[in-house]
């Protein structure tokens, strides 16, 4: 006979099992704290639906690479996004002062369930496929796919697509850069592909790689400031939809089309212009490779 | 002397029907309470509020197709590394740990070496030791670098063989002294004696924790995508980034799961054998 302490250990289990499955987590749906005053105005200034209400929290990687942000501190406002997230955030009705910035990995901005952030600004590209997973904001910026080198590289005078298609070229994991390699360039011999631009950086340098694709302002200041003898060959053509970056946000996030008007203001009032100036100076003049 | 059939007394029969009858309750009750733990798993993760978002997020069909090509061609460069990381790491261990073995004080600098050999590469993490090959050893400019794949299969053998040159040498040592007093006065040298009597009982004695290393050497191997090449699980991080979708890591684990099934039986039926000898049919 099954003994006594067998039925007490297995009816235990399946009660809390039972148990698990009832008491589930809390709904992911916000509350509608926000939704009476929608008809009135969807997007109240400094009292929109925040993780933290009155505090808006913007996600971002780490390390924050250059032009984009300055010296891995994205809260100090320099650099071209986080200049752009904190004019955002005081369209929205939150100055420097009510901005938190946090870490969030590729990976946890892309995930399902609840975000740990409001909007993630990071060099995300918009893409359809991606838009079934996330929210994205109106594009504040047009990307161009560029290939840089070092001098003495097979390809450091190359000046058509065709004659990358020979060379080894790099991008970082997961990013619009290794597709442009796989669908402008097509090159012979597979990409390699780096987890971060550090790695491909060294792997340049090393000569493992005879080229890079980066866009075109992390081009420029790789080549002026990070790499001995790096050069610029050339931005890559567009092909189909102009790629384009956006904020991100948590799927049928509140904020979407609160942060998607703000970046179109930055955008009529010339800000946006502006800041792409002062951060992404001189980037323009790169040769363009057919 | 009845030539006849055999046939059962009353009592016989009788037990015969009894143990039917409890192997049938047995069944039910298995099925009852596989049924039980099956529907309430089934519900406790279906009736989360977040389901259908992960159900999209890591099982779609669609995109499970889509990147099924690619992660199966990434698996092959971690079919083809292991095959030839296992056969060098084999290897190198078996030499390390017979050299550790070594008996006599002019062999100590030997042994020593082997030693720290041992401790320091299990020691230092494997993604370490594949970042200083994949990228230092390049940057010393040396005139015949080899290529991202060769390094770092170099620094999957060389921390490998640490792991193995202990399993090795734990079998090496677990051969009766008796042995080798057997060999000593059949006239066999040292190294005929290591050669026919110790290393063979060795290794067949530790095959089952070898073939468990090797079993996990499969997933590490993967690690070499840190310099560059694309395997499996890289593959799956490619396409996961294009979607914003995690099926295709399933997909990989899937696959993975897939490649160690034949290795993991060959280690369970030699581990059979293995006991099966040793304890002489208990």
């Amino acid at each position: 006979m099954v003994s006594r302490n067998t039925f007490a250990a297995l009816g235990g289990f399946a009660m809390l099992l039972a148990a698990l499955a009832a008491c589930a987590p809390a709904d992911e749906t916000p509350t509608a704290a926000g939704s009476p005053s929608a008809s009135a105005n969807p997007c109240p200034s400094g009292a929109l639906t925040t993780r933290t209400a009155g505090k808006l929290t913007i996600g971002t990687d780490n390390p924050a690479y250059e032009p984009w942000f300055s010296d891995n501190k994205p809260a100090g406002g320099k650099g071209f996004e986080s200049a752009v997230a904190y004019q955002v955030a005081e369209r929205l009705g939150y100055p420097a002062g009510n901005v938190t910035w946090t870490q969030v990995p590729f990976n946890n901005a892309i995930a399902p369930g609840p975000k740990t952030f409001d909007m993630d600004i990071n060099q995300f590209s918009i893409t359809d496929e991606r838009k079934q997973a996330v929210d994205f904001s109106s594009p504040y910026y047009l990307v161009r796919q560029t290939v840089i080198t070092v001098k003495g590289s097979p390809i450091a005078g190359a000046t058509t697509i065709a004659a990358l298609r020979k060379a080894k070229l790099g991008a970082q994991v997961g990013t619009t850069s290794y597709q442009a390699i796989t669908d402008v360039i097509k090159p012979g011999t597979k990409p390699q592909v780096f987890n971060t631009n550090d790695d491909a950086k060294k792997a340049l340098q090393n000569g493992t790689i005879d080229g890079l694709v980066v866009d075109l302002p992390t081009a420029f200041y790789m080549t002026a400031a990070e790499l001995d003898g790096g050069r610029i060959v050339g931005q890559l053509p567009q092909v189909g939809v102009p790629e384009r970056f956006g904020i991100v946000l948590d799927k049928d996030s509140p904020l979407t089309e609160c942060v998607s008007k703000a970046v179109d203001q930055l955008r009529q009032d010339g800000t946006l212009a502006v800041l792409e100036k002062t951060w992404l100076a001189g980037t323009g003049g790169a040769p363009e490779l057919q | 002397m009845t030539t006849g059939g055999y046939r059962p007394s009353d009592v016989q029969r009788g037990r015969i029907a009894y143990r039917r009858r409890q192997t049938v309750r047995s069944v039910l009750v298995a099925a009852l309470s596989t049924g039980v733990l099956g529907t309430l798993l089934v519900l406790a993760v279906t009736g989360s509020p977040g389901w259908d978002r992960v159900r999209t997020s890591f099982f779609d069909p669609r995109i499970a197709r889509e990147s099924f090509p690619a992660v199966l061609e990434g698996l092959w460069l971690n079919v083809r590394m292991l095959v030839v990381c296992a056969v060098v790491a084999l290897a190198l261990g078996l030499v390390i740990a017979v050299l550790r073995t070594l008996r006599g004080a002019v062999f100590f600098p030997v042994r020593a070496l082997a030693t720290s050999y041992t401790y320091v590469f299990r020691g230092v993490p494997l993604i370490i030791v594949i970042y200083l090959f994949a990228y230092g050893v390049p940057g010393l400019r040396l005139r015949a670098t080899p290529g991202v794949l060769v390094l770092g299969g170099a620094a999957l053998v060389v921390t490998y063989a640490g792991y193995l040159a202990e399993v090795f040498r734990a079998g090496i040592e677990s051969v009766h002294p008796s042995q080798l007093a057997a060999a000593r006065s059949l006239g066999l040298t040292y190294r005929q004696t290591m050669r026919h009597v110790v290393l063979p009982q060795a290794v067949r004695r530790v095959a089952p924790p070898l073939l468990n290393d090797v079993v996990a050497l499969q997933k590490d191997v993967g690690l070499v995508s840190l310099a560059g090449p694309i395997d499996a699980v890289r593959a799956a991080q490619i396409a996961t980034a294009e979607n914003f979708n995690y099926t295709p890591y399933i997909v990989a684990a899937v696959l993975f799961v897939l490649l160690a099934l034949p290795l993991i039986a060959v280690t369970d039926a030699v581990t059979l054998r293995a006991a099966r000898r040793q304890n002489a049919g208990t």
